[in-house]
C-alpha cells in the first residue's frame, strides 16, 4: 500500500505542481493517475521513488515513511518504466534488462538467464537479446523497458506514460500485454497517462486530476462513468459530448453502434457483448 | 619547389640523425613536452569538465574562460612568463609547460563537458530512477557515451600543444621548433623548411592516431544510430567546440 | 605606464599594422568558406573530401605554415602576404566546417516550402538559406576573428610588424612591461572586433535575438519538464 498524506510540491522556480494531495493506493492493483499536462501526475509518480521530494506532507509505503529511506536503495526496489523507454543506448537488450540486478551484485550469468526469461514474459523474442536499443522498433523498446522494470521482481511498478510514444496499433497491443502480465504477477502498479481510454482500460482505480494535483474524482472506471463528479470530469471523460452515450441503429440490415457525437463506434454482434 | 627537395635531402642525410641536434633527439623532446603537458592538462581539465557536465554548475563561467583563453596570444604568454618568473633562458621548461597546459585546458574542458551534455537527459533520468548512484551514472552511463567527444577534446589539445611547443623554441626550449628558430636568423631556409615539414608530419601522425582512437570509442549501440540527425548535430557542435579553441 | 606614454606612437602604429594584417584573413576566410561550406552541405560526395582537407590544413602547426609559405608562394620572407595567406588558410579551414553545419541546420521544411512557393535556387540561397544560416555563421566568424588576431603575433618571429613585435623585443630586452602591453593590446583588438561582429549581427540578423530568447525559454521549460 502506498499512502500520500497532504503532500505538496513547489519547484524552485515557484511552480506549485501539487497541492495538499492525499490518496491511498491499494496493493496488487493498478491505479491510474490521469490528467492533462500540468496536473502534476508525473510529479506525484516520481515522488514515490524519491526522484522528486515533496515540499511538505508524507508518503508511506507499507507504513515506512519513504523520506527516511535511502533514495538509491528505494529506487532499486521499485520498477520504473518511462515514456521513451530510457534504455542505455550503449548496452544490449539483455544488459539493459539486467542493469539493476547487476548493480545489486547478481552474478552475470544468472542475471542474463533471468533477463531472457523476462523477455519471454513481455513477449520479446530471445533472438533480440544481443541487439542494441537503436536496432529495435518503438514497441519493442517499450517492452524492454517493461522487462527492465520487472527485473528485480519489485512489488511496486511505476509507469510514466509508457505507451505514449508508440502508434495506436502497437499501443493497444502493449496495453493487452500489460493486462495479461498484471493478471499473472499482480504488482502494485501506478500508471500515469493523459489518455482517459487507456486509464479506463488498465485501471482498477482511476484518479482524475485537475491542475496542481487536485483530485477531481477517484473510483473504478464504472463508478466514474456512472457518476461523474462534476462538469470537469464530464468533459474529461467525454460524456458531455455524448461520446460515452451509445445508441443502436439499423444500417443495411445490421445493427451498428453510434455515439452521441454521431461517430460510428462499431457493429453490434449477436447476443451479449463478450 | 626545389627547396622542398633540398629539405628532404637534409632529412635523408644520416648525419642529421644523431647528436643533440639530431632529428631523433628533437622529436623525442617534442613528444616529451607534448606528453607531459597533455597528461597534466587532462588531469585538471577532464576532471573539471566531467564535474561541470554532470552537475551543470559553473557552465557559463567555463565557456567564458574558454573563449577568453582563445584570445590570449601564445607567444606573448610564453615570453612574459619566461621573464616575469625570472627563469630566463636557463629554465625555459617551467614557463613553457605552464603555458602549454593553460592552452591545452580549453579544448579538453569543452570536450569533456559538451560530451557529458550530449548524453540524452532522459537516459540519465532513467538511470537515476533505476537506482544508480551519481557515481555510477557518471562512470557507467555518461562517460561511456561521452567518450568520443572527450577524446575529441584530447585531439584538439594535442594539436594545440604540438603547435605551441614549436613556438616555444623561441624561449630556448628544445624540440622540432629549434630547427625553425635557429635557422631563421641565419637565413638557412632549407633547415627552416625541414622544421616545418617535420612538425607538420608529427601533427598529422598524432592526429591520425587520435582519430582512430576516437572512432574506436564510439559505443557499438550508438554507432548503429550515428546517422540519425539529432545525434549528428550534437557531434558536429561538440567537435566544433573543441576544434574552435585552437589558437596557435 | 610611463613606458606606454613614452611609446604611445609606436604602440599605435603597431596596432594599426596588427589590424591591417588581421582584417584580410577574416574577410577572405569568410568569403571563401561560405560557398565551400554550401557545396559541402549540398553535395554529399564533396562533403567528406572538403571537410577532410580542411581538417588536415587545420592540423598544420601555424609557425610551420608561416615559415614554409615563402617557399610555396615564391615570396620574400618579410612579405606580409605570407602571413595573410597562412591565416586565410586557417580561417577557411575553421570556417568551412561551421558553414557546412550552418547550412545543415537550416530546416529542410523551410527550404522545401521556399521551393514550393517558387523561389529559384539562386534566390533561395540569398534570401532563405544564407540569412537563416546567419547566426551559426556569425558564431564561426567570431571564433575565426579572435584566433586570427591572436595568431598575427606569431608574425613577429619572422620579422613581421604588429603587436607581436613587443613580445620578441621585450623578451630580448628582458622587459616584461613591453610584453604585457602587447598582450593587452592584442586582446583589446580581439574584443573590439568581437563587439563589432556582434553589432553587425544584430543589424543584419534582427530575428536571431528573438530566436535565441525563444530557445532559452524552451530550454528552461524542458529542464522544468525533466525535473517534473
Amino acid at each position: 500500500m502506498i499512502r500520500f498524506d497532504a503532500v505538496s510540491k513547489r519547484f524552485p522556480d515557484g511552480t506549485l505542481a501539487v497541492e495538499n494531495f492525499s490518496l491511498t493506493i491499494p496493493s496488487r492493483t493498478t491505479t491510474v493517475l490521469v490528467g492533462s499536462s500540468g496536473s502534476g501526475k508525473t510529479t506525484l509518480l516520481r515522488m514515490i521513488n524519491r526522484m522528486v521530494d515533496p515540499t511538505s506532507g508524507s508518503i508511506r509505503i507499507d507504513d515506512d515513511d519513504i523520506s527516511t529511506l535511502e533514495p538509491v536503495k528505494l529506487r532499486r526496489s521499485i520498477g520504473y518504466v518511462m515514456q521513451n523507454s530510457g534504455l542505455l543506448p550503449h548496452r544490449t537488450v539483455a544488459d539493459n534488462i539486467a542493469t539493476v540486478p547487476l548493480l545489486s551484485g547478481v552474478k552475470r550469468a544468472q542475471a542474463r538467464a533471468e533477463a531472457l526469461t523476462l523477455m519471454d514474459t513481455v513477449g520479446l523474442d530471445r533472438s533480440l537479446a544481443d541487439r542494441y536499443p537503436s536496432q529495435l522498433s518503438g514497441g519493442q523498446q517499450q517492452r524492454v523497458g517493461v522487462a527492465r522494470g520487472l527485473a528485480i521482481d519489485p512489488n511496486i511498478l511505476l509507469m510514466d506514460e509508457p505507451f505514449g510514444a508508440v502508434d495506436p496499433l502497437v499501443r493497444s497491443e502493449l496495453q493487452q500485454e500489460l493486462l495479461r502480465i498484471q493478471k499473472d504477477l499482480a504488482k502494485t502498479i501506478v500508471f500515469v497517462t493523459h489518455d482517459i481510454d487507456e486509464a479506463f482500460l488498465l485501471g482498477d482505480q482511476v484518479v482524475l486530476l485537475r491542475t496542481g494535483g487536485q483530485i477531481a474524482q477517484v473510483g473504478t472506471p464504472a463508478e466514474i462513468l456512472a457518476n461523474p463528479a462534476d462538469d470537469f470530469v464530464d468533459t474529461f471523460i467525454g460524456a458531455d459530448r455524448g461520446r460515452r452515450a451509445l445508441r443502436i441503429e439499423e444500417v443495411s440490415g445490421r445493427q451498428v453502434v453510434i455515439d452521441g457525437t454521431g461517430r460510428l463506434a462499431g457493429i453490434l454482434k449477436d447476443g451479449a457483448p463478450t | 619547389m626545389n627547396a622542398f627537395a633540398e629539405a628532404f635531402a637534409w632529412i635523408g642525410d644520416p648525419s642529421h640523425w644523431s647528436g643533440p641536434d639530431g632529428i631523433p633527439t628533437r622529436l623525442a623532446e617534442h613528444l616529451a613536452y607534448t606528453g607531459l603537458t597533455v597528461v597534466i592538462a587532462i588531469l585538471i581539465a577532464v576532471t573539471l569538465g566531467l564535474y561541470i557536465g554532470h552537475t551543470g554548475r559553473f557552465r557559463g563561467a567555463s565557456i567564458g574562460a574558454t573563449s577568453a583563453l582563445r584570445a590570449l596570444p601564445t607567444l606573448g604568454l610564453l615570453t612574459y612568463l619566461a621573464i616575469a618568473f625570472g627563469f630566463g633562458i636557463r629554465l625555459a621548461l617551467i614557463p613553457t609547460i605552464i603555458v602549454l597546459v593553460v592552452l591545452a585546458i580549453p579544448p579538453l574542458l569543452a570536450g569533456a563537458y559538451s560530451g557529458i551534455e550530449s548524453v540524452d537527459p532522459r537516459t540519465v533520468d532513467a538511470a537515476r530512477s533505476m537506482g544508480m548512484t551519481e557515481w555510477q551514472i557518471l562512470w557507467k552511463v555518461e562517460i561511456p557515451l561521452a567518450l568520443p567527444l572527450i577524446i575529441g577534446g584530447v585531439r584538439s589539445a594535442v594539436l594545440q600543444v604540438v603547435a605551441t611547443a614549436t613556438v616555444a623554441a623561441y624561449i630556448s626550449l628544445g624540440g622540432l621548433g629549434r630547427y625553425i628558430i635557429d635557422a631563421l636568423p641565419v637565413r638557412d631556409y632549407t633547415k627552416v623548411l625541414v622544421g616545418a615539414l617535420l612538425v607538420t608530419l608529427l601533427a598529422l601522425v598524432l592526429e591520425g592516431i587520435l582519430i582512430s582512437i576516437q572512432r574506436l570509442t564510439v559505443p557499438a549501440g550508438v554507432r548503429a544510430i550515428r546517422t540519425s540527425p539529432p545525434l549528428r548535430r550534437v557531434r558536429a557542435t561538440g567537435q566544433n567546440a573543441s576544434a574552435a579553441s585552437r589558437a596557435t | 605606464m610611463t613606458w606606454v606614454l613614452a611609446n604611445i606612437e609606436q604602440i599605435w602604429d603597431l596596432t594599426l599594422d596588427h589590424i591591417m594584417l588581421s582584417v584580410p584573413p577574416i574577410l577572405l576566410g569568410f568569403l571563401l568558406a561560405v560557398p565551400i561550406g554550401w557545396v559541402a552541405h549540398r553535395y554529399r560526395l564533396s562533403r567528406g573530401v572538403l571537410l577532410t582537407v580542411c581538417g588536415l590544413l587545420y592540423t598544420i602547426p601555424s609557425l610551420a605554415l608561416i615559415v614554409a609559405m615563402p617557399t610555396v608562394l615564391g615570396t620574400q620572407i618579410l612579405n606580409p602576404a605570407n602571413l595573410i595567406v597562412t591565416l586565410t588558410i586557417y580561417a577557411v579551414a575553421l570556417m568551412v566546417r561551421t558553414a557546412t553545419d550552418a547550412f545543415d541546420a537550416v530546416s529542410g521544411d523551410v527550404t522545401q516550402s521556399a521551393t514550393a512557393v517558387g523561389f529559384g535556387a539562386w534566390r533561395r540561397f540569398w534570401q532563405v538559406q544564407l540569412p537563416l544560416a546567419g547566426p551559426v555563421l556569425l558564431a564561426g566568424v567570431r571564433v575565426v576573428s579572435t584566433s586570427t588576431v591572436s595568431l598575427v603575433t606569431l608574425g613577429a618571429l619572422v620579422g613581421m610588424s604588429g603587436l607581436g613585435y613587443f613580445f620578441t623585443n621585450g623578451y630580448q630586452r628582458n622587459f616584461a612591461t613591453e610584453i604585457l602591453v602587447g598582450i593587452v593590446g592584442t586582446i583589446l583588438i580581439a574584443v573590439v572586433f568581437d563587439v563589432l561582429l556582434v553589432l553587425a549581427g544584430r543589424m543584419l540578423l534582427p530575428w536571431a535575438r528573438v530566436d535565441a530568447a525563444a530557445r532559452r525559454n524552451a530550454r528552461t521549460a524542458r529542464t522544468k519538464a525533466v525535473a517534473a
